[in-house]
């Protein structure tokens, strides 16, 4: 199973039949164990990597350090849900350290950005306050180098 | 007026008559095209692990720019020594028994000089990796060829080293697994082959530099033998294990009197092997294994793939236990190796390397290095595909089985 997912998680295009192979193991058994590892949501999708700075058109992304006053019960839990569930918000996680939850933000210019912290993120109840960072620029992303991915640099034939 | 010179006349024949490599006229040939995916590379697609090259950087930085002992830096020699007892529970002594060279070429020009003289014989296999014979004809010996083929699963037996045998035999290479069959051997053969190499009291040169990089069974390291220490010249290094082409760097591990005949000969010819492809061995023997682990499940999942796809298009193919090569039997096509070499590289931009470029044993075969990524290794074998199918039928396929040979299995029982 770890050896199925390690396999898509470099190449989501590969089909049950080829990673079967390359595991030596039953095409059947692999369709049924990646169903199941979708239905238990720890496969949770299939995506394609894309470098936006390359593709015109304003995009602007920020990571907002948020600090938090949490909740009788629900702790972080529930503030955090009623961040996520905003479309512009890309990753919510809970840290440790100096403040609680780093979100990413992605928007079409500055302006969206800053008007989404200020008058939607900021107005939460609980939320003690925010620090915005905006992404200059993005080098590595998802164990992928962005600009520079090393070429081939081998001779074409050797022995 | 100049006066030319007959070069042809002042050369040492010895150096004149050996052949130019098959594979160099293949070389040229696949550079002048474009759009060619090559499956004629021998040695890995992975660039050498960052922690690997961050720390031949910081050697810079400080400064080790000089020369090192000419056995080699002897940490490196201790962690190789470590390895070694390790993997295969042999005991060298990192002082003098271990001699670090530039790559296992080095090693191997060094063993067969320090060994051959003129008038000797040296058994090796064929097909096998094209420096052997060369190397032996430049110390003046005779390589003697020990034929091995696909119905043997390309492995030398001791029947056929016995029959060779003649009162000028002094060596055995041995080269498992192999480049470019991609054969290994089991333990249960090797034992069989060493008893022979004991009565005739030959001496065993044993390249395992792919040593690492076996699928099937467990690799059995020749020196691990009952009695065959004393007799066996180690050569291996880290170009194929470690991604590390190269940084030219390899060893030889033996008795101390022969490491240090061999050391004579390296201390007038490279002194010693490159400090700062020596300090990025030392990194990768002490922190490498689980990136080289990651390598080989990767070969090893495209080795499957690769067979899969001979299956389809319909051409047998041997089942490799070891290395990043497959070694797919082409007569059926009616096309001789370098025929159906130069016209896949014509007709579907894939390169291979023909099999007799590695001796007359490969004829009617090719190499095809699987050290690429899935994505090209699909197109390529897209473009095999349709390149075999239209030929497929013309000739005579010699093989008989497909898959897996008896005596892979072989290996397999003996070592789990």
């Amino acid at each position: 199973m770890k050896e199925i997912l390690e396999i898509l998680q470099t190449d989501g295009r590969l089909t049950p039949g080829q990673i079967a192979t390359m595991l030596n193991r039953d095409e059947a058994e692999v369709a049924a164990t990646i169903k199941e590892l979708e239905e238990k949501k720890i496969i949770l999708g299939y995506f394609t990597l894309i470098n936006w700075d390359k593709v015109r058109g304003e995009r602007v992304s920020a990571i907002i350090e948020v600090k938090l006053a949490p909740q009788r019960e629900v702790g972080f839990d529930a503030i955090a849900e009623r961040i996520y569930r905003f479309p512009e918000v890309g990753s919510v996680r809970l840290m440790s350290g100096s403040y609680d939850l780093s979100v990413m933000i992605n928007g079409h210019t500055l302006q969206e950005v800053a008007y989404f912290v200020s008058n939607k993120l900021a107005t939460i109840e609980n939320v003690i306050s925010t620090c915005t960072h905006f992404v200059l620029k993005t080098y590595k992303y998802h164990s992928t180098v962005l600009d520079d991915a090393e070429e081939d640099r081998r001779l074409v034939v050797t022995p | 007026m100049t006066a030319t010179t007959d070069w042809r006349r002042k050369l040492n024949p010895v150096v004149r008559d050996i052949p130019p490599s098959g594979i160099r006229r293949f070389f040229d040939l696949v550079s002048e095209m474009k759009g060619v995916i090559s499956l004629g590379v021998g040695e890995p697609d992975f660039v050498t692990p960052w922690h690997i090259r961050e720390s031949c950087v910081y050697s810079l930085e400080k400064g080790y720019t000089h020369y090192t002992s000419n056995h080699g830096l002897l940490e490196l020699r201790e962690e190789i020594v470590r390895d070694i007892e390790g993997n295969y529970k042999v005991i060298y002594n990192p002082l003098n028994e271990i001699l670090i060279t530039v790559g296992v070429s080095e090693a191997l020009d060094l063993a067969m000089r320090a060994l051959l003289c003129p008038g000797d014989e040296i058994l090796i296999p064929e097909p096998s990796y094209v420096s052997y014979a060369p190397c032996a004809a430049l110390s003046g010996a005779r390589p003697v060829y020990l034929k091995t083929s696909v119905e043997n699963g390309f492995q030398v037996t001791a029947e056929m080293v016995e029959k060779a045998i003649t009162p000028a035999t002094k060596v055995l290479l041995l080269c498992y697994p192999n480049n470019p069959t991609g054969a290994t051997i089991g333990r249960g053969r090797l034992l069989e082959i060493m008893e022979v190499v004991k009565r005739y009291d030959l001496i065993v040169i044993s390249d395992e530099i792919y040593d690492k990089l076996t699928y099937t069974g467990q690799h059995t390291c020749i020196p691990s033998l009952p009695d065959m220490r004393e007799r066996t010249i180690l050569l291996n290094g880290f170009s194929k294990s470690y991604a590390m082409t190269g940084w030219r760097v390899g060893y030889a591990a033996g008795n101390p009197d022969f490491i240090g005949a061999m050391k004579k000969i390296h201390q007038y010819t490279a002194l010693c092997a490159p400090i700062t492809g020596q300090f990025a061995a030392l990194e990768a023997l002490k922190n490498g294994r689980s990136q080289m682990n990651n390598m080989v499940a990767h070969y090893n999942r495209r080795r499957r793939l690769v067979l899969q796809a001979f299956e389809e298009m319909g051409l047998p193919c041997f089942e490799p236990g070891g290395a990043f090569y497959a070694f797919p039997d082409i007569t059926g096509t009616g096309l001789s190796s370098e025929e159906f070499a130069g016209e896949l590289l014509k007709e579907a931009r894939v390169a291979v390397v023909p099999g007799n470029a590695f001796g007359e044993q490969g004829e009617g075969f090719v190499r095809c290095a699987y050290a690429t990524s899935v994505e090209e290794l699909s197109e390529a074998f897209q473009r095999m595909g349709r390149f075999v199918r239209r030929r497929l039928g013309r000739g005579k396929i010699l093989t008989g089985s497909f898959g897996k040979p008896e005596s892979v299995q072989e290996g397999i029982c003996h070592t789990l």
